[in-house]
Formats: C-alpha cells, structure tokens, sequence
C-alpha cells in the first residue's frame, strides 16, 4: 500500500465516525518500489491531501523530508524538487507489513504483503 | 448457464485455482479488457489528466492494466484473496485492498475521481451469511462510495444482473444514497455481446453542465461490428444448405395424404418459401 492510498484511508467500522483519522502505523515494513514521475498527478492530488496527517504519518516511519507546512499550491509554479521528493513520499514508499490501528475504536487492520486487510468482525458492520 | 453467484461467496468460489484459470483465460482476458474500456469511455474524465480511480472487484487486476495503460493512478478492492495474490504476482500498479465492499468502505470524502467495476456488482445481490442483508449492503456500499467520490464524478458498474428484480434492487439502493443516472445497455438485441453498465453520477459538476446518460452501443444492431463472436462449427453449419427445400416440403406432404391423414395443407405457390424477413 502506497502513502497516497493510507492517506485517503479512515477507519469504516459502522458508527466510529469521529477521530477515525490517519489510522496509526505501528511494527511497519517499508519498501520502496520506483514509477515513472508524474507532475501532472502530483498537481491534482494536492488539495486532496490532508497535510498535516501525511507528515504525522510519515514521521512514524522515519521520513523526514516532508516540509510542516504544504507549500502555496495555488500557483502553478511548484518546484520540481518539492514534487519529486513528494512523489517518493507517496507513490514509492509501499508499506509492506505491518498494522494499522483507528485512533478512535482502536480496530486492527492487518497489512500482509503490501494488501491491507480491511475485512470488518460481524458485529462492526 | 449456472451462475457462479449462486455456488459459493466470492472470496471461497474464487480460490486459487478458478482464480487462476479465471486470469489465464484470454477469452476472459479480452471480453474484460474491452469492457474496461468501455467503461473508462462512460467515466467521461477530462483528457489527458492522470485521475485517481477506484476499481471496485479488481480481483487479479485484468481491469486495473488498463487503468495502468491509460495513465491512471487506481485502488483495488476485492473480497478474494487468491485473486489479490494473483493480482500481486503479475506486479499491476495499483494499492490493492482485502475488503467485502458490502461493509462499507472508508475513504475520505471527495477522494476518487471516479470508479469502475467489472462484473462485481451481482455478487453484492446475494446473501451468503445469515447476517448478510443484501439491501442494506447495497446501500452501505453506496453510500460510502458516493462520499468518497468527488462532487459531479461518475462510477461505472459493469454487472451481469440475474433478472429485473436485482437491477431495480441496485438501482433503488443507488438513487437511496443520492446517486443520479442510469442503465446503459449496450448491443441489446445481441445474446452475447449485450451488457449491462450502470452509470451513476454523484451529484452534478459545479457550475457545469447537466450530466446526461451516455448513449449505449449498438441500438437495433443484431451483434457488434467491432467483436465478432465466432463459431468455427457453427460457420460449417452455416454453409452447408438446408434440406428441408420445396420438394421435401411437398413429399412429406404426399407421404401424409396417401396414409389418410386429414388436414394436410393444400399445395400452392407459397409451399416451402421463405418468409420475408420483415414478416
């Protein structure tokens, strides 16, 4: 699972509907797999972010490149360093093994060879 | 023809062996691909953007390579983990999930900027635990996807509906949860080629213009010009003539007569023609 994918990620357990986010990383395995760079995506996915929950996360595992405040995305002008080092961020750092716990109703999700298990207990549905 | 819904729940039906002849299957392979397609053409994203797409059942990704191919950035969901393992082996893009859609997904709002489905939505219309209720399901799914898709962006589910009442079933469940849209049939008078996309649209684009039901293919056409559905024996049939001319017609008849047998139509000019094709 890619950094992007975990930041769009909140906990779906039925009526845990508060504080469900970023969902907390804990005994981690990263890897880093390379793409082609794609500025363009890069530009959409911006104001989608949630800023502040990426460079939580990220911290969590050791990446510190991340600025604490997200650069004016408003021009178009964004320096080609600042996207590239995004795009290792988000885009190849797959997060491998490892759990994800909701800060809120503290359910477990399972990450097995890059797939997160995101299958809920009957009575959380 | 049986229908795979009906044996067992998805993630115990495809196991790793269906899961492997599913993808190693080129006839699959092809019929998905096209399919895919189409329904990246219904999704109507703006041209040449990379988007940020859902695909809901990716199962081994057969769908999602075309998303790659296209340019875009995709999320998989699927229930089977033999199918995600698959998926995994043949290195696609895009994240993949272990999720039962029926339970809700937990995206943040407005993420996708679309979403597709290949031949998944049916299996969300079955039951397969005592708790399952597949109306509410239904409208779980729907109701979570319509938040976690962007203002004005579409979602495409190519599906194989049992008969009307499941259709009615998915789409009062999607009108419930504010989705707009429709049905699409593409080729409806073709046997094989005639599928069915539902194409919903998640409120409407700001400040644009009304999001109309895209036109199906194929309307009137017995079978697409494009796929040719070939029969290599049933084009030997085809070229063999038929026996059953005039003048079998007309001995059949006088073998009738001469055993006694009343009511044998009288001969005339039209005994043994073809009728018209408008007839």
């Amino acid at each position: 699972m890619r950094l992007v994918a975990h930041n769009m990620l909140q906990c779906h357990v039925k009526g845990c509907n508060s504080n469900n986010f970023p969902l907390q990383l804990s005994n981690v395995e990263i890897e880093i797999q390379e793409t082609d760079f794609n500025p363009m995506f890069l530009r959409n996915i911006l104001p989608k972010l949630e800023w502040n929950a990426l460079v939580k996360t990220a911290l969590q595992i050791n990446i510190t490149t991340l600025p604490n405040v997200l650069p004016d995305t408003s021009t178009d002008d964004l320096d080609d360093e600042f996207l590239k080092m995004l795009h290792r961020v988000l885009l190849e750092t797959h997060i491998q093994q490892g759990k994800m716990i909701c800060p809120n109703c503290n359910h477990v999700y399972a990450i097995k060879d890059g797939i997160p298990n995101m299958l809920l207990n009957e009575n959380e549905t | 023809m049986s229908r795979p819904e009906h044996k067992a729940p998805p993630e115990i039906f495809y196991n790793e062996e269906e899961a492997r002849k599913y993808t190693s299957n080129s006839r699959i392979q092809s019929v998905q691909a096209e399919m895919s397609l189409r329904a990246l053409e219904l999704l109507n994203l703006p041209e040449d953007e990379t988007c940020f797409l859902l695909d809901i059942g990716c199962g081994s990704g057969l769908s999602g390579e075309i998303l790659d191919e296209e340019g875009h950035i995709w999320i998989g969901l699927d229930i089977s983990p033999s199918m995600l393992q698959i998926a995994l082996d043949r290195e696609i893009e895009g994240d993949l999930f272990l999720q039962d859609v029926g339970q809700g997904m937990g995206f943040r709002p407005g993420t996708f900027d679309g979403a597709i489905s290949i031949s998944a939505l049916q299996w969300l219309c079955n039951a397969d635990q005592q708790s399952h209720n597949p109306k509410a399901r239904l409208v779980r799914f729907f109701s979570t996807l319509y938040a976690s898709l962007r203002r004005g962006a579409r979602a495409v589910f190519q599906f194989y509906p049992e008969n009307d009442d499941q259709c009615e079933l998915i789409m009062n469940a999607a009108m419930r949860c504010g989705f707009e849209g429709g049905l699409v049939v593409d080729y409806p008078n073709s046997k094989k080629a005639k599928k069915y996309y539902l194409c919903l649209f998640a409120g409407q684009i700001p400040g644009g213009q009304k999001q109309q039901i895209p036109q199906a293919l194929g309307e009137g056409e017995e079978e697409p010009t494009d796929v040719i559905y070939s029969n290599q024996r049933f084009e030997k049939r085809k070229q063999r003539k038929s026996v059953k001319n005039r003048d079998w017609v007309l001995h059949k008849k006088e073998v009738a007569r001469t055993r006694g047998k009343k009511d044998v139509p009288s001969d005339s000019k039209y005994t043994g023609r073809k009728r018209r094709p408008k007839f």
